[in-house]
């Protein structure tokens, strides 16, 4: 077992047609920790998990994973340190054309020559941990919301990983199925020994679970610490958004020329025809 | 000021279908490559098979079936003028084996199949299950793509035969049963005109190339789709229109180089 921590990320730059999406991110996340990645849409949360993931490579900067520079991985090398990640899709991302059993052992029969009845132990072991051993024989559209991200989550453990990501596991969900969501990740992240890093906006049940949380605004790390320094944070961007302050930092108005100017001229633009 | 603006826009439309061309090439490359999986594990394919080729075959029997018999309407109708409705066997076959089989199975399998396997591949990209395949270590060509080409490859000279052996038929039912040609001479001239390398053969390369063609653009555009409702449904509408040019441009160059009347 190697001394690195599962990920670390440092001087992360990423930039879209370069239009920069992440600038200067430094990130560690501990064996055994639950990291949480917060911040408002389009801060470049899911990007920072992509850039984990190898699906992007960095502008400049590195993530190491296991102590692998993710993006100097050629794809054999991926693949494998891929292997050893769980990843959990924002609405669970499901295969529609599988069953939920066969979702669960999609991995095992890809990656390994267990024979059938090892993969049957397995698969059922995983989806109990998860609670839905007797919904095996069911397909992803007869799931709930919640039930699918469940299924999901059996899914990207199926191979023991030693980091699981998790991409908006809260969102859209009943408040029943998000404090169990909540729970499994904490209950599977200590049951397994491995780390978790979620990208959420949901404060109030991501502080309950996490050891640690890392604030995100326009690509850059605002804010760090435990809930508890979050909770009490001076920082104003941290407070409006625990708070859920309407107005503050964050504009209400999305940027727009003196509102009396606006008024007073004529219109520009005529209807168009077919309203 | 206004023709160099219709200069830049027509620079950008061309380097933008360049662009896509070759994007286009480099993926069925790499679909190509990445074949291992579909061959070697042949359920993937045999799978595919059923749903591309099987799936389609009541649509191509049934649409052969009537193009057989107008055949046999017409060609008798044009041929009696001349006095030779006993060759009327031989027009049917071999308008069905050189050109309808091929072109007509291949837009119907454009329309049912490629269709189906665009909008399947493009709503897996939007719900990112194919991210989640990635995220798996497990290549979305190798896993997705490779097999549905392959079964596409595989199918359409398949369906193809079949739409031409219905065809045949039905032409015999109008010609023979109904307007009364004599059968013995409509199933032995049919017999001595067709040749199996020249007619049959080149009608099976034919189909061949349509189904990968068709298989091709239907894989890349479920692909290359925006991961929205409004993208599938676009790819979708593209694949069956690009295929159907596609097919129709390829069957002339095919037919220019297969049968020049020597």
């Amino acid at each position: 077992m190697t001394a690195d921590p599962p990920v670390l990320i440092r001087d992360l730059n990423f930039a879209y047609d370069r239009r920069p999406v992440l600038t200067g991110i430094n990130m560690t996340i501990p064996r055994g920790a639950v990291v949480a990645i917060m911040g408002l849409s389009g801060c470049g949360k899911t990007t920072t998990l992509r850039l984990i993931g190898g699906q992007l490579k960095p502008t400049s900067g590195e993530v190491r994973v296991a102590g692998q520079v993710v993006h100097e991985l050629d794809d054999a090398g991926l693949y494998a340190l891929r292997r050893r990640m769980g990843m959990l899709f924002q609405f669970g991302a499901l295969f529609t054309d599988l069953s939920v059993f066969d979702n669960v052992a999609f991995q095992l029969r890809e990656h390994t020559d267990l024979p059938e009845d090892m993969i049957h132990d397995l698969v059922l072991m995983k989806l109990n941990a998860v609670g839905l051993r007797g919904a095996h024989r069911l397909m992803p559209s007869e799931l709930s919301g919640g039930m699918a991200r469940r299924v999901a989550l059996a899914r990207a453990i199926a191979l023991d990983p030693l980091l699981i990501m998790y991409d908006e596991p809260f969102a859209g969900l009943d408040p029943i199925s998000l404090s169990i969501i909540g729970e499994l990740i904490r209950k599977l992240n200590d049951a397994l020994g491995i780390s978790s890093i979620v990208v959420t906006h949901d404060i109030q049940e991501s502080l309950k679970i996490v050891d640690y949380v890392y604030f995100m605004a326009d690509g850059k790390v605002v804010a760090e610490g435990t809930p508890e320094d979050i909770r009490n944070s001076r920082e104003p961007f941290v407070h409006q958004f625990i708070w859920g302050e309407p107005d503050g930092p964050v504009n209400f108005h999305y940027p727009a020329r003196p509102y009396g100017e606006e008024l007073m001229e004529q219109p520009s633009r005529p209807r168009p025809w077919w309203t | 000021m206004k023709a160099t603006d219709l200069l830049r826009r027509l620079g950008h439309f061309v380097t933008d279908r360049l662009w896509r061309l070759g994007f286009a090439s480099r993926f069925l490359m790499m679909t190509v490559l990445y074949s291992g999986t579909a061959l070697r594990r042949l359920h993937l394919t045999i799978r595919e098979v059923y749903f591309t080729g099987v799936l389609s075959l009541i649509i191509i029997l049934v649409s052969g079936l009537f193009v057989g018999m107008v055949l046999g309407l017409q060609g008798y109708d044009t041929l009696q003028r001349y006095g030779s409705s006993e060759a009327l066997g031989v027009l049917v076959a071999l308008s069905l084996v050189r050109e309808l089989g091929p072109v007509v199975a291949a837009l119907l399998f454009a329309s049912r199949a490629g269709s189906a396997i665009t909008a399947e591949i493009g709503l897996m990209k939007a719900t990112e299950q194919l991210s989640a395949m990635e995220m798996m270590a497990v290549n979305p060509i190798a896993r997705v793509i490779a097999p549905r080409f392959w079964a596409g490859v595989v199918s359409m000279p398949l369906l193809a035969a079949l739409f031409s052996a219905m065809g045949i038929f039905g032409g015999y039912l109008v010609g023979v049963q109904l307007i009364g040609v004599d059968a013995g001479s409509f199933w032995s001239q049919m017999q001595a005109a067709v040749d199996f390398r020249q007619d049959i053969m080149n009608g099976v390369i034919k189909s061949v190339v349509f189904g990968a063609i068709i298989s091709w653009i239907a894989v890349f555009e479920g692909y290359d789709a925006e991961p929205t409702a409004e993208g599938v449904s676009g790819a979708t509408t593209r694949t069956v229109v690009t295929s159907s040019l596609a097919i129709l441009a390829a069957d002339f160059v095919l037919t220019a180089f297969m049968f020049r009347g020597e």
